[in-house]
């Protein structure tokens, strides 16, 4: 390879400097065959940094006291030193768009231009999550007229009816997403065509459902029928569709919450992965570029100090220990898929057959486009990053007084690492499961959910307040009960609270 | 294919309404921290914004999660020495994490807190409620110094509607004789010579002299025209310029009342009408000091951490304050250079005897010197002979003096009312 002049010496950055670094990181991107939504570089400063951190990092976004809350503390953190402010913000849109911080040097822009231009980038294009349940080329248009929608209601509505009802769909933002059903594609405009309809419609056949009511007839009664006849995951999409009182423009904001949430449910499934996607890519991209010459060696220093601490992995007994660091394993996992296709071990053949030996572009892309970070890990962590990573298990049995070290990296803590660290991400472990379980349509109108326990583990604390949202949003008894897998009932919560004899004696 | 955009220029204010949401959110919690640090700070300092601390788990947002308890598998990085089988206590805080979790901080402010700054507009919104203040009065207090706008001179650069017409034209007036002076003296000379040849027509060759100086005089009367009549730099534009309204130097007496019956609520009360006080003095004043005078039955001068925090105990001679406060003035006040304000606050007790002897001291010297004099009672009790005696006072001196029974917060006020309505206009 004939080595070129280097791009650029110095840290200072210019908007053509930043063009021919993209150029270059492009021209080596779709070298190794990386698909990308065209790009949208902005160059920010660090007060629209903090803006665009408070507003879960989108361009634009409804108004809530919550960002407010996250704009303080961030604007508090930075000032007084205690955090830096992320190098980069990139956002799943068509075009991508990616927020460079001026502050930067012109090494961190072309870190940053090849982390999320060309990593993360091409990560949203081809995950086949990201692909499923989002639309990319709609985002911005919905969160616009959601946006706008929003202020309308405050308008009409009063800012404080406004900011309850969104207190307490936020509350359940996790439980307003399918998990399982592919959602209808956004687009602002037929949402905008829709919603009139939609309103006459749900009110329409909200009443059919409840019309059935005061029908009382002689004989015997009928079988109750539960309803749902299935129980509903989505909390949020039952209550849009049967809450009772909800007025049609309320609706529509649980709507909005949901459809957003929905929007963010692949990043919190694809964190690992994604994250060491795009390190992997950065990494990749600009040794290649140093091999061609283009960077000089000062440049690479720069990069890889950055570098080595973005994936730097504190041990468990350091202060500094803060969980599993997601680019750390992300990117070890894919280099050792790269290892593992071109310098494999006799272990590695065993383990993993199916690759070993092949072309680590197409195993790498493979990997890329059909797994989530639980999928990915089941099926890639090898012995080898066990061993490095010196991963261990540790089991937390409340009923027993210690703690126990069930795996260590040994041959017969392998798999069971592996199944654990893959279990930590699964999203179904993580969150409580809870879904709608029945509705009293013929009696109270009361809301019956079920919390279907996992491993024995109990709800937090915070239960009754969301439980007091949930009533809020129905507005009728909301009844949670927590169910073990053989079908009795552990726990039930109510809202409202029902209070035992002696509470309403000293109540008295 | 990239585009790259430089947004640095758009707006970057877009959380300010998200902010605003939040602090009316927690109005409440921001008010009992500002309270608190109006207590703690000092007089002077107390326009200037601050750090509001609120208990993190006041503002949280709910959602489901798992409790402690079940069985959890977690795995973890960086194994030393462990081997399977290995039993180990529960590390406290529960989580069940083994872990150092949960970081103690060294600045004062745990995970449990949450913090930010305000601004001094902010504070002193916050300070201010439950004062009742009329939005007007509140506006002009956040001010912290007026202008005025004077005319100073002229530039070369400004608006428009600045340009100073006669100034400019001379300018170009000026531009045009310099650079159009060498031609002109060629013209002049040309000419001359045109004349000098005249008389010897007609003869051909000099006609055709005088036709090449006409031509050459044509020439450089075409050159001087195109000089711009009026050139970009001729203009001037008047200068305006901000000057601070001057304004003259303000003495602030606060006297206080410290014997044993003031309780430290009643301090902090007094500490209100003191601020509200200075602010409003300092809004019209360039310079403004304060004197702090306590007295139980001897007066003292102090300074402000004594005089709000400092224990005393003893009987009350409020005279003892009064003519202290005189005495200072006499030293170190000129009434002919110095606005005077005498701030007074007690609790309505004091000897016997000696509310008599302080309507007199007020009346034959101090009320002479000062602008104005202002009494508040701290009480919800009866009334006591001062208060009796200096309602006699006030009815002799309305102008200057104003007095004023506080039960709660929003009683302060309208002791100023009459303070600024009145001397607003005089002190500017």
């Amino acid at each position: 390879m004939s080595k070129k002049s280097p791009i650029s010496t110095g840290a200072e950055w210019s908007f053509e400097l930043i063009e021919k670094y993209d150029q270059e990181i492009g021209r080596i991107a779709a070298e190794y065959g990386l698909d990308t939504y065209p790009n949208q570089i902005e160059v920010i400063t660090s007060e629209q940094m903090m803006d665009a951190y408070s507003s879960v990092g989108m361009p634009l976004n409804y108004n809530h006291w919550s960002y407010g809350k996250q704009f303080v503390e961030t604007e508090q953190n930075y000032k007084r030193g205690r955090m830096g402010l992320a190098y980069e913000i990139v956002i799943n849109s068509d075009p991508c768009i990616s927020y460079l911080m001026e502050e930067n040097t012109m090494t961190m822009q072309a870190l940053v231009i090849a982390h999320a231009c060309y990593g993360h980038n091409s990560f949203f294009k081809g995950n086949y999550l990201f692909q499923t349940w989002t639309d990319a080329s709609a985002i911005i248009d919905y969160l616009l007229f959601a946006k706008s929608y929003i202020h309308r209601c405050e308008e009409r509505h009063g800012v404080h009816a406004v900011e309850e009802l969104l207190d307490s769909c936020h509350a359940l933002m996790s439980y307003g997403v399918n998990r399982y059903v592919r959602p209808q594609p956004l687009t602002a405009d037929e949402e905008k065509d829709r919603q009139q309809s939609r309103e006459e419609y749900i009110q329409r056949h909200l009443n059919d459902l409840w019309n059935t009511i005061p029908k009382k007839e002689d004989g015997a009664p009928p079988p109750q029928a539960r309803f749902p006849k299935e129980p509903e995951e989505n909390l949020l999409y039952f209550i849009e569709k049967n809450a009772p009182l909800l007025e049609p423009w309320q609706r529509e904001i649980v709507r909005i919450v949901r459809k957003v949430a929905q929007y963010f449910y692949p990043q919190k499934q694809t964190q690992v992965m994604n994250e060491g996607w795009a390190c992997f890519w950065h990494y990749t991209l600009l040794h290649h570029m140093h091999d061609e010459g283009l960077v000089t060696d000062g440049f690479m220093m720069e990069f890889l100090h950055s570098h080595t601490s973005v994936v730097y992995q504190p041990p468990f007994d350091s202060p500094y220990f803060n969980g599993i660091n997601p680019y750390t394993l992300g990117f070890n996992m894919m280099q050792d898929i790269r290892r593992i296709c071109e310098n494999p071990t006799d272990e590695d053949r065993e383990w993993f057959p199916e690759f070993a030996g092949t072309d680590w572009k197409a195993t790498l892309d493979d990997a890329m486009r059909n797994y989530k970070d639980e999928s990915f890990i089941l099926q890639f962590l090898s012995p080898n990053l066990i061993r490095e990573l010196k991963l261990f298990n540790i089991m937390d049995d409340s009923s027993r007084p210690t703690l126990e070290v069930t795996s260590i990296h040994d041959e017969e803590g392998y798999r069971k690492i592996r199944e654990n660290l893959s279990a930590q991400y699964n999203l179904g472990n993580r969150e409580p499961n809870i879904q709608v379980y029945n509705v009293d349509v013929r009696g109270d109108r009361s809301l019956t959910l079920r919390h279907f326990m996992h491993n024995q583990q109990p709800l937090a604390e915070s239960t009754h307040e969301v439980l007091r949202h949930i009533h809020r949003l129905w507005g009728f008894d909301i009844l949670l009960e927590s169910v073990m897998p053989d079908g009795t009932v552990s726990k039930v919560y109510n809202c409202p609270e029902i209070l035992s004899v002696g509470e309403m004696e000293q109540l008295i | 294919m990239s585009y790259i955009i430089d947004r640095r220029l758009n707006s970057k204010k877009k959380s300010t309404v998200n902010r605003q949401r939040f602090l009316r959110r927690y109005k409440k919690h921001i008010k009992e921290a500002v309270e608190d640090s109006v207590n703690r700070r000092s007089i002077k300092e107390i326009d200037q914004g601050g750090k509001i601390t609120i208990p993190r788990k006041d503002i949280s947002e709910p959602v489901f999660h798992h409790g402690n308890g079940g069985v959890r598998n977690k795995v973890f990085p960086g194994n030393k020495d462990f081997i399977v089988g290995d039993q180990f206590q529960r590390p406290e805080g529960g989580g069940g994490s083994g872990s150092g979790q949960g970081q103690a901080s060294n600045q004062g402010e745990g995970e449990d807190e949450f913090t930010f700054q305000i601004n001094q507009d902010e504070y002193l919104d916050f300070m201010f409620e439950g004062l009742e203040l009329p939005y007007l009065v509140k506006k002009q207090l956040k001010q912290a110094t007026q202008y005025e706008t004077r005319r100073a001179g002229f530039t070369n650069a400004g608006s428009p509607d600045k340009i100073h017409v006669v100034r400019s034209l001379r300018a170009a007036n000026a531009r045009r004789i310099a650079l159009s002076g060498k031609d002109r003296r060629e013209i002049k000379r040309l000419t001359q010579e045109v004349e000098a040849l005249k008389p010897q027509l007609p003869n051909d060759e000099i006609q055709q002299q005088i036709d090449e100086l006409n031509e050459r005089i044509e020439k450089l009367q075409l050159k001087l025209k195109r000089i711009p009549f009026l050139d970009d730099f001729d203009i001037k534009y008047n200068n305006m310029i901000k000057v601070p309204v001057p304004s003259s130097k303000a003495v602030m007496f606060c006297v206080m009342d410290v014997s044993g019956s003031m309780t430290q609520s009643v301090k902090d009360m007094a500490k209100r009408f003191f601020i509200l006080l200075y602010l409003f003095l300092k809004r019209n004043y360039k310079q403004i000091e304060v004197v702090f005078v306590r007295h139980h039955t001897h007066a003292k001068e102090v300074d402000e951490q004594e005089f709000f925090y400092s224990r005393e105990t003893g009987g009350t001679i409020v005279s003892s304050a009064l003519d202290l406060s005189n005495q200072i003035i006499d030293e170190r006040y000129s009434p002919a250079d110095w606005n005077i304000y005498v701030a007074q606050a007690s609790d309505g007790d004091n000897w016997d005897g000696d509310s008599l002897k302080c309507s007199e001291i007020l009346q034959s010297a101090l009320l002479k010197k000062i602008q104005y004099f202002a009494y508040v009672e701290i009480t919800t009790g009866p009334h006591q002979n001062l208060w009796h005696e200096y309602e006699k006072v006030q009815s002799a001196w309305e102008e200057q003096f104003a007095m004023q029974q506080i039960k709660e917060p929003s009683d302060i006020f309208p002791v100023f009312r009459s303070l600024f309505e009145k001397k607003v206009e005089g002190a500017a």
